[in-house]
C-alpha cells in the first residue's frame, strides 16, 4: 500500500467519523433531510468564499460556507413557521434555490479554476494527496487531512462537552427548556457543526455523498442498539469500515471512491436491516411467527383448563376441535411439551402443574393487563413483550 | 393565607397572532394539589409551558415565589405530556430519570454516582426499580408515565407541573400516581396538573383552575367546582354530581 493510498483511506475515515457524530443526532431528531439541504446550499458559500480566498481549504471559506448552511436552516424554519407549508416542502423550496445560485456562479465565473460541477457533486478523494500542506520546507501531509482532522477534533470536543445537553434536548425538548438548556442554542450548535463538517467533507466526497456518510451509519446503528453511546460508537465504526472497504472496492473496480464508499454504506445498511437481532426484518418475521404459535399455545392451554372430559382432550380430537392444521397443532404440542406444560398419556392431553399455573397467570394478565405479574414470563415468550 | 408559589400576571400567549391564552391572572398558593381543567384547545398545556418559559408570551409576567422563573429553576420540576417525546429513543429507564438531575448540574458537568443514586431512589418510589435497565420503548404506557414522574421526583423541587399524567395509563398506575402526588402535597409541595377527567377532580385535588382561553375561576375545589363554572368553561350545560 502506497503512502497516497494510506492517506486517502485516512482522510476518508476521518470524514466518515466527522459525519457520523452529527449524523447520529440528526437521525434521532428526525432531521436527516436537513443534512441534504445543508450539503447543497453551502455551494454558493463555497463559491463566494473561493472568490475571496482563492483557496478551497481556507478556514474563511469553510466558515462562509457553513454560514450559508445555517442560513438555509433558518430559512427553512422561517418558511415552516408561516404554517403555509410543511417542513419537507420548505426544505425542498430552499436548498435547490441556494444550490442553483451556486451552480450559476460557478458557470459564470469559475470556468477556468479548479472548481467544477462534477467535483462539487461527487468530490474527488483520489486527488486529495496531491494538494499538500508545507510548513517552511517540511511536507506535513495533505491539506484536506488537516482540514478534516481539525473539524473532527472540534466535533469530538463539542460532543464530549455537551453530550448530556444534546441527549436531553434531542429526547425531550420541553424538559431541556425547563431545565435551562436552551433547545435553540443546542439546535443551532448542532446545525453549525453539521454545516462545518459538510463543508470539510465536501471537498473529499462531494455534496451528495456527504449526506450518505451522515445518515447511513447512524441509521444502521439505530437498528442495532438501544443505547445512545453505543449507537454513536457503532455509527462511527460503520463509517470507518465503509470508508476503508469502499476505497478498496473502488481500487478493484477502478471506479469513484466516494461512489464506492456510499455503495458499501448502502450494503451494510441492507445487511443490518435484514439481519439485525431485534429490529431486523428477519427477526421481526420470526417473532411474529413465534407470537402466533404462542397465541395458539395459550388458546390450547385454555381449552385444556376448561375441559375435564377425556374426549375433549384427545390429541386427534384437538386437531378437529380447535380447527388447526396438523402442522400447527404439532408445533403447539411440541412447544407445550418442551416447556413441561402438558403431559400426554395414551393420546390424552392434560395440563401439568406448571402448565396450569402458567395458564392462570396468562389469563390474569389478559384480564387485568397488569404487567408486573408476568415479568418472569417475558424472558421465555415473545407474546408478553410489549 | 399561605405563601403564593406561582403568580401569573396579565399573561397573553399567541400562536401566529391568534391568542390561545388571554390576559390570565392567577395565584397558586403553596401546598395545593391543583387541577387545571378546560376543553381541548383551552390553553392548559400552553399555560404550563408559558410559566416554565418554554413558550414566550406576548404580554404579561410570571413569578415563582416572587422571582422570575429563570432565577428559580431548581424549585420547579416539569412532566411533559407522554406523547411529546419519541419513546424509541435509544436509552433506558434509569437514564431518562437521570435527566431530571441535569438541571442541578448545569452545562457541561456530567452526572456521577450521587445523581445515579438519586435516580434509583426515585425509580423505587414509583415502583419501577426492577425496570431500570429496560429500553424505554419496551415499557407500557403506564410505566412510561411512572418513569416521567420519577424524573420529576429526582429534581426534588418545591413545585411540580404535570401535563396530563393520567393520559393512557391503567387504573392501578393512576392510583399509584395520585398517591405520590398526594404525598408530595403532604410534604408541603405544590403540584399543578393538567387534568381531563372531571369525575375525579373532587377526589384527587383540593384546588382547581377552570381555563378556556381566559381564566374562568380558580380556588378550592369544594367552593368553586360546580355546575355553574363547568358550564362557563365547557360552554354546554354541564352537570356533574359531586359525591360528598
Amino acid at each position: 500500500m502506497s503512502n497516497a493510498q494510506f492517506e486517502i483511506q485516512l482522510i476518508a475515515s476521518l470524514v466518515a467519523v466527522a459525519c457520523a457524530i452529527p449524523g447520529t443526532f440528526l437521525v434521532l431528531r428526525k432531521m436527516a433531510l436537513i443534512s441534504d439541504a445543508i450539503s447543497h446550499s453551502i455551494l454558493p458559500g463555497i463559491v463566494v468564499g473561493f472568490f475571496i480566498t482563492q483557496d478551497l481549504n481556507s478556514p474563511l471559506l469553510i466558515l462562509l460556507a457553513a454560514l450559508t448552511g445555517i442560513i438555509t436552516v433558518v430559512l427553512v424554519e422561517y418558511i415552516q413557521k408561516t404554517g403555509l407549508v410543511k417542513e419537507d416542502t420548505a426544505i425542498g423550496l430552499v436548498f435547490p434555490a441556494m444550490f442553483s445560485i451556486g451552480v450559476i456562479l460557478i458557470a459564470k465565473n469559475a470556468n477556468d479554476i479548479h472548481l467544477d460541477i462534477d467535483a462539487v457533486l461527487l468530490g474527488e478523494l483520489a486527488f486529495a494527496p496531491f494538494d499538500r500542506l508545507t510548513i517552511g520546507d517540511t511536507d506535513v501531509g495533505p491539506k484536506s487531512l488537516w482540514v478534516v482532522g481539525s473539524i473532527l477534533l472540534i466535533t469530538i470536543t463539542l460532543l464530549f462537552l455537551f453530550f448530556k445537553e444534546l441527549k436531553v434536548s434531542t429526547f425531550d425538548k420541553g424538559l431541556a427548556a425547563s431545565l435551562g438548556f436552551s433547545p435553540a442554542i443546542i439546535h443551532y450548535g448542532l446545525m453549525s457543526v453539521s454545516s462545518i463538517t459538510t463543508v470539510g467533507a465536501f471537498d473529499a466526497v462531494g455534496a451528495i455523498l456527504v449526506v450518505a456518510l451522515m445518515i447511513a451509519p447512524a441509521a444502521t446503528a439505530y437498528l442495532l442498539t438501544t443505547n445512545l453511546k453505543k449507537m454513536l460508537a457503532l455509527a462511527i465504526s460503520f463509517g470507518i469500515f465503509s470508508a476503508i472497504s469502499g476505497y478498496w472496492v473502488a481500487h478493484w473496480l477502478d471506479a469513484s471512491i466516494a461512489g464506492s464508499i456510499t455503495t458499501v454504506l448502502g450494503l451494510v445498511f441492507l445487511l443490518v436491516y435484514l439481519f439485525a437481532p431485534s429490529k431486523g426484518i428477519i427477526a421481526v418475521i420470526y417473532r411474529q411467527k413465534q407470537q402466533r404459535t404462542e397465541v395458539s399455545l395459550l388458546t390450547f392451554l385454555l381449552h385444556l383448563k376448561n375441559h375435564d372430559e377425556i374426549e375433549e382432550r384427545h390429541v386427534n380430537h384437538l386437531n378437529e376441535h380447535i380447527n388447526w392444521q396438523k402442522v400447527r397443532s404439532k408445533n403447539v404440542l411440541d412447544l407445550a411439551q418442551k416447556n413441561n406444560m402438558i403431559q400426554i398419556d395414551n393420546n390424552i392431553v392434560s395440563l401439568t402443574k406448571k402448565g396450569d399455573e402458567f395458564t392462570s397467570k396468562a389469563i390474569d394478565y389478559i384480564i387485568t393487563n397488569e404487567d408486573a405479574q408476568i415479568e418472569d414470563m417475558k424472558d421465555d415468550f415473545f407474546l408478553f413483550r410489549g | 393565607m399561605s405563601k403564593i408559589a406561582v403568580k401569573v400576571d396579565d399573561l397573553t400567549v399567541a400562536y401566529n397572532y391568534k391568542p390561545v391564552l388571554w390576559d390570565i391572572d392567577l395565584e397558586i398558593p403553596e401546598g395545593v394539589l391543583m387541577a387545571i381543567v378546560g376543553p381541548n384547545g383551552a390553553g392548559k398545556s400552553t399555560l404550563i409551558k408559558s410559566i416554565l418559559g418554554i413558550l414566550k408570551p406576548i404580554a404579561g409576567s410570571v413569578s415563582i415565589y416572587g422571582k422570575p422563573y429563570d432565577k428559580q429553576r431548581p424549585l420547579v420540576a416539569y412532566v411533559p405530556q407522554k406523547g411529546s417525546v419519541d419513546w424509541d429513543f435509544p436509552t433506558t429507564a434509569l437514564d431518562v430519570v437521570m435527566m431530571g438531575t441535569y438541571g442541578s448540574l448545569g452545562w457541561i458537568k456530567r452526572p456521577g454516582q450521587k445523581e445515579k443514586k438519586a435516580a434509583l431512589e426515585a425509580l423505587e418510589k414509583v415502583g419501577m426499580l426492577a425496570f431500570k435497565g429496560r429500553q424505554i420503548s419496551q415499557l407500557s404506557g403506564g410505566q412510561q408515565q411512572r418513569i416521567f414522574l420519577a424524573r420529576a421526583l429526582v429534581q426534588n423541587a418545591s413545585i411540580y407541573f404535570m401535563d396530563e399524567p393520567f393520559q393512557g395509563v391503567d387504573a392501578s398506575t393512576e392510583i399509584a400516581i395520585i398517591n405520590i402526588l398526594k404525598s408530595l402535597r403532604k410534604a408541603g409541595k405544590t403540584v399543578i396538573v393538567v387534568h381531563h377527567d372531571l369525575q375525579t377532580v373532587p377526589e384527587y385535588f383540593d384546588w382547581v383552575t377552570f381555563l378556556n382561553v381566559k381564566k374562568i375561576a380558580t380556588g378550592p375545589v369544594r367552593d368553586i367546582f360546580n355546575d355553574d363554572n363547568l358550564t362557563k368553561t365547557y360552554g354546554i350545560n354541564y352537570k356533574v354530581s359531586i359525591q360528598e
